[in-house]
């Protein structure tokens, strides 16, 4: 830092910078709103789906499970969960827990209704449905 | 200590050092759930200890950063904070909530929770980091708006230095992008894209700001180095930070439904954050090598030291590790994420926080430096610590490697559960430098008991 180079100059270059990229990210932003309808499957988004994504938050689901790649890296990725094992698997699964085996993790009961365990599904459904850009790789998650 | 209201820091400087203790307790329990499954089931699932383990997290450095605020602001603006009740009482207020909201998630199933505290009204719960229910996230708010209400006031009256801006900069911002956690639309792309605007503008743009500025504080007190010298390097750091991590925002738009040129945008711009980072390591030891005085605190310089060279490695080096878009598509949400997670907050916030109690604390319990039997203990404290979370990072590195390979890399790649009992032997490794990172803890928590001949009082 040569005497040159003084603290305003930086000062000026930070509120520059900051302005300018700024309004960059929020140009990109809205574009991106433009483009994101044909890759979010909102023509999907119907209520059920809407009370899935409701049950999948008041559950604290995240908490464990990533969604998307985002989330906790306890327990298996479900934004494909339903290509992977499908409606009936998925809802006689979430019924069954705990296994109780010892040692393993355990996942805990969270007493859903029919009805709430199908706007899961749902809700899971519409996710797996997503533009995603081919992620995950693999159907494993 | 300079000026009398100063010592509304202390408070908070306490409760962010007990919440840090809950906060790698919690950590311990969730790290032998990784390989004992059942361990405190049904008492305390994953998502529960999980929950509490990253709020508390979050909540110990705001505390840490109020109290740095209320600490710095007085010394820089050279007058009273405009009002120490009112800080006191926000104390209280932010304690109480906080305590309540995590007795709330240890006590209560989350959907219950959810119920009666207002989510139905307007639905923000259950999304990662913000899980707070909708009366603690208005807590949030109004604690906050009280403290930038005062600190502001603070400023307006008294001397304006650039460190003080940037830190009031650093402050609002966090309010301000805070306030799209109450925006949880039901499209989860949508959802998605704007939970980055809490979570990615808070850490990886203003935290920054506000880490800046408290370095900055400490380095010309522990140095002696000319002010203007010391502010010149801040602006170029947090320039650096924000031309690289606001765009660098969009390394978390690639797999979430948004457009794929975010692919190309992201990895240049946050291929390009470790800079700063780097710039910060540099700045931190070249005002040391330059210093003016001996100061007698040399465990804050070693903070500030540290802070300069964790960080960097946490979040610059270990986020550029899984920050391009043809290596993320195969890291993204595995426990290479979690490498990077763990060193980034603990070098970058968790260390300058320490920093800055390390270096007020002596001087809100009247003297300039502890004794050298406290300093030496502290020193310990932060070696342990340190060593211990470079541990925690290189063993979750490698279990994050592995699952890669055997989830999403090879030629067959296996179901998620049979990666994770592949790669144990990495979590065990992992519990144990965690309790190394907890004898560090208290280490550290005695250092503040340890008596001996302290360095000259302070008027």
């Amino acid at each position: 830092m040569s005497g040159t180079f003084t603290k305003s100059m930086a000062r000026n270059i930070f509120y520059g910078g900051t302005v300018f990229f700024a309004l960059l990210f929020i140009a990109l932003t809205f574009d991106s709103m433009q483009t994101i309808p044909k890759r979010d499957n909102r023509a999907n988004l119907t209520p059920a789906v809407v009370a899935g994504k409701k049950i999948w938050e008041v559950n604290n689901c995240i908490g464990c499970h990533t969604l998307l790649g985002e989330g906790a890296y306890f327990a298996p990725e479900l934004g494909n969960v339903y290509k992977r094992r499908g409606p009936e698997f998925i809802k006689a699964w979430i019924q069954s827990q705990p296994t109780g085996a010892p040692g393993r993790r355990q996942m805990p009961n969270f007493h859903l209704t029919e009805q709430q365990l199908n706007d899961l599904v749902e809700f899971l459904k519409y996710t797996s449905e997503i533009n995603t850009a081919n992620w995950p790789p693999n159907i494993e998650g | 200590m300079q000026y009398s209201s100063q010592s509304v820091a202390k408070p908070y400087f306490i409760a962010a050092i007990g919440l840090f203790a809950g906060q790698v307790l919690f950590g311990l329990i969730m790290g032998l759930q990784y390989v004992i499954g059942d361990f405190l089931f049904p008492a305390i699932p994953f998502n529960v200890a999980r929950m509490v383990h990253t709020n508390l997290l979050i909540v110990w450095l705001l505390f840490g950063f109020m109290g740095a605020a209320y600490y710095m602001i007085p010394e820089e603006t050279e007058t009273e904070l405009y009002s120490p009740k009112l800080a006191i009482a926000m104390f209280w207020v932010f304690l109480v909530a906080g305590a309540a909201t995590i007795l709330g998630y240890l006590l209560v199933p989350y959907a219950t929770l959810a119920k009666f505290t207002g989510n139905d009204i307007l639905e923000t719960m259950g999304r990662e980091f913000l899980e707070q229910p909708l009366i603690t996230k208005v807590g949030i708010v109004v604690v906050a708006l009280v403290f930038l209400f005062n600190l502001t006031m603070t400023m307006l009256r008294g001397r304006k230095t650039s460190i003080s801006l940037v830190l009031m900069m650093g402050l609002w911002g966090l309010a301000v992008f805070f306030l799209f956690s109450f925006y949880n639309p039901h499209n989860l792309v949508l959802d998605k894209y704007f939970w980055w605007w809490v979570v990615h503008l808070w850490v990886e743009g203003v935290w920054e700001l506000i880490l800046g500025s408290l370095l900055a504080f400490v380095l010309i007190k522990v140095t002696g180095v000319d002010r203007e010298v010391i502010e010149k390097w801040l602006y170029v750091i947090i320039t650096l930070t924000l031309i690289t991590g606001i765009i660098g925002t969009g390394h978390h738009y690639f797999w979430i439904g948004t457009p794929e040129y975010w692919q190309w945008w992201g990895s240049v711009f946050s291929a390009l954050e470790p800079i700063p980072f780097f710039a910060m390591t540099v700045f931190a030891f070249n005002m040391v090598n330059r210093r003016r005085r001996e100061h007698p605190n040399k465990a804050a310089t070693l903070w500030a030291l540290g802070t300069g060279v964790m960080s960097f490695l946490g979040a610059g080096v270990w986020g550029f590790l899984h920050t391009l878009a043809p290596v993320n598509y195969y890291t993204h949400g595995t426990q290479i994420t979690a490498a990077h997670g763990h060193m980034a907050f603990y070098g970058a916030y968790a260390m300058v926080v320490l920093c800055i109690i390390s270096y007020a604390m002596p001087i809100l319990r009247g003297r300039a430096a502890n004794s050298e039997k406290s300093q030496v203990m502290e020193m310990w404290a932060f070696w342990l610590m340190t060593v211990a979370m470079v541990f925690i990072t290189l063993f979750l590195t490698a279990a994050g490697i592995l699952q890669v390979w055997l989830q999403r890399y090879s030629s067959t790649p296996i179901p998620f559960m049979a990666a994770q009992d592949q790669v144990a032997i990495f979590y065990w490794l992992r519990e144990g430098a965690g309790l190394m990172f907890l004898t560090g803890l208290v280490v550290y928590i005695i250092s503040f008991f340890v008596g001996g001949e302290s360095k000259a009082r302070t008027a």
